[in-house]
């Protein structure tokens, strides 16, 4: 981030956000985006900054519920927002389903991709309605491995551990559990 | 980051008076945040209209057509099901642009208004006619293999632009005709699509026909006209990329095996999105056939000047007309 110039005053908002499912309020520079707030003012440091661009992926958190790029976000445009992030996806000791695909399925190597390919799995589940890749747009159409690498593509990993989040995911969608 | 207030809008009468000097409307922010970060937009105060009461899809007045709210998010356009059922071209076009999550937060407003991608505009340590007027355009002798062939004022000195349109969505809704509803300190108006953005001329920082402080409060399409539609998009990976080239197309074939209506823009060619016109003109009443369609497309690229480095990208949008017709034909 720049340094402010000369005349401009730094302003200040709160923001009150439910962070897998805590609520917390913070008073935060109106620069400040959701993953640095995520990151740097609440120590949730699995979201990660790949690019800060939107391009990568490796921020992707569930606000609401769907999934989100936290880079692209200001935190004061989210205030009142029920936020996800992938420390937030297990219940307890139990981790969610695509955590443990993830795990069965060598789904990573390095992991730093991993919370956003998570998150953006997650959310993926749950959207349903047809994709650049579906033929017939009225329906909903099957999560094939061709919809999935589809629908997953704001996701980059550099490791190129593609072909078995392809698997793991596909798992979980077929299982048929609710993510 | 130049630091910025930030203010958030209840109705658009409210975000229009609050709109100043150094004030810029933040909808998703998939752009306008990035162009922030990036330096290449300051703006001093932040009018929020993401969460404006325009998140509606519905009919239109006046029968037939749909009226969608500026503040609709692309990925809800992408699945309404009027969009699915009657405008499938847009709902394709909507699909093919950007992620998941990037459509999730994008809305419609500012998918219209978002900026080319040209890599000088973006780096604010080269000059660029469009965000510094009279800076000198680098890509014209540097990197423009993806940037315009047709309508761009490369010639143009002190304001030669030959940066694109990025949007998917707004090649099909030049496609359909659309109207587009603004707002503003001088009232509500209509803008037809084609129309709303602009070619470079001699203010390539200038992208649309919109004064400040003006708001897009709905985009407004007529009743989806006769005839198969399809948005096919070429680009350099299978997701996630912006056009190469991109066609809208719409093809009404008679009974008898003449074009009776085709409606035709491109994406990712020029300034603006590019309503084919004279390839339009030039099948109608002709037999759909590839021979016409192909005669089409060599006449609305006569226009194209092509730069040095993207001279593929006419073979490319004679190539993608050309098949999108036939495919429509069948």
């Amino acid at each position: 981030m720049t340094a402010p110039e000369a005349g401009d005053q730094v302003h200040t908002a709160t923001v009150t956000l439910t962070v897998n499912g805590e609520s917390r309020a913070l008073e935060v520079d109106t620069r400040t985006s959701l993953l640095d707030l995520l990151r740097e003012h609440l120590g949730l440091t699995g979201s990660k900054k790949g690019c800060d661009h939107g391009q990568c992926g490796a921020c992707t958190v569930l606000i609401g519920g769907r999934r989100a790029n936290a880079c692209l976000a200001l935190a004061v445009a989210h205030d009142g927002a029920e936020v996800t992030t992938v420390e937030g996806l297990a219940d307890g000791d139990a981790l969610h389903p695509l955590q443990d695909a993830f795990i069965r399925y060598d789904a990573f190597q390095c992991g730093y991709c991993t919370p956003g390919q998570l998150c953006s799995a997650a959310g993926m589940l749950t959207e349903g309605g047809p994709s650049a890749v579906t033929a017939d747009l009225t329906g909903d159409p099957a999560l094939t491995p061709g919809e999935i690498r589809e629908r997953m593509s704001g996701n980059l990993c550099r490791c190129g551990a593609y072909v078995n989040i392809v698997r793991a995911v596909t798992a979980v969608s077929t299982a048929g559990t609710e993510p | 980051m130049r630091p910025f207030a930030y203010f958030r809008a209840e109705d658009p009468a409210d975000a229009v008076a609050r709109f100043g000097p150094g004030a810029m409307y933040l909808g998703g922010g998939t752009n306008l945040v990035d162009l922030m970060r990036l330096g290449v937009a300051r703006p001093g105060l932040l009018v929020d209209v993401s969460r404006l009461p325009l998140d509606r899809v519905g009919p239109a007045a006046g029968g037939g057509g749909l009226l969608i709210g500026a503040a609709v998010r692309n990925s809800d356009l992408a699945a309404h099901p009027l969009v699915r059922e009657r405008y499938p071209m847009l709902a394709r076009a909507v699909l093919s642009g950007a992620s998941g999550q990037i459509r999730n937060m994008a809305t419609v407003g500012g998918n219209l208004l978002q900026r080319t991608r040209c890599a000088y505009f973006q780096d604010v340590s080269m000059p660029c006619n469009k965000r510094a007027p009279g800076s000198g355009c680098p890509a014209i002798a540097g990197d423009h293999e993806n940037l315009a062939i047709i309508g761009h004022s490369a010639g143009a000195g002190g304001s030669a632009c030959v940066a694109t349109h990025p949007s998917d969505m707004a090649v099909a809704l030049t496609a359909l005709d659309a109207r587009v509803h603004v707002t503003g300190a001088a009232g509500d108006r209509v803008i037809p699509m084609p129309g709303l953005h602009r070619l470079p001329g001699a203010e390539p920082d200038r992208d649309t026909v919109l004064e400040a402080g003006d708001l897009i409060t709905a985009v407004e399409l007529p009743p989806p006209p006769p005839g198969r539609s399809l948005y096919r998009k070429v680009r350099e990976r299978a997701s996630f990329a912006f056009a190469l080239v991109s066609a809208a197309a719409l093809l009404d074939v008679a009974g008898d095996g003449t074009t009776r209506g085709c409606k035709l823009a491109l994406g990712g060619v020029a300034h603006a999105p590019w309503r084919a016109y004279t390839a339009e003109r030039a099948v109608a009443g002709l037999p759909a056939t590839a021979s016409a369609f192909s005669a089409a497309a060599d006449a609305e690229l006569a226009q194209a000047r092509p730069l040095p480095g993207n001279a593929h990208k006419v073979a490319l949008a004679r190539g993608l007309i050309t098949a999108v017709l036939e495919e429509l034909s069948r």
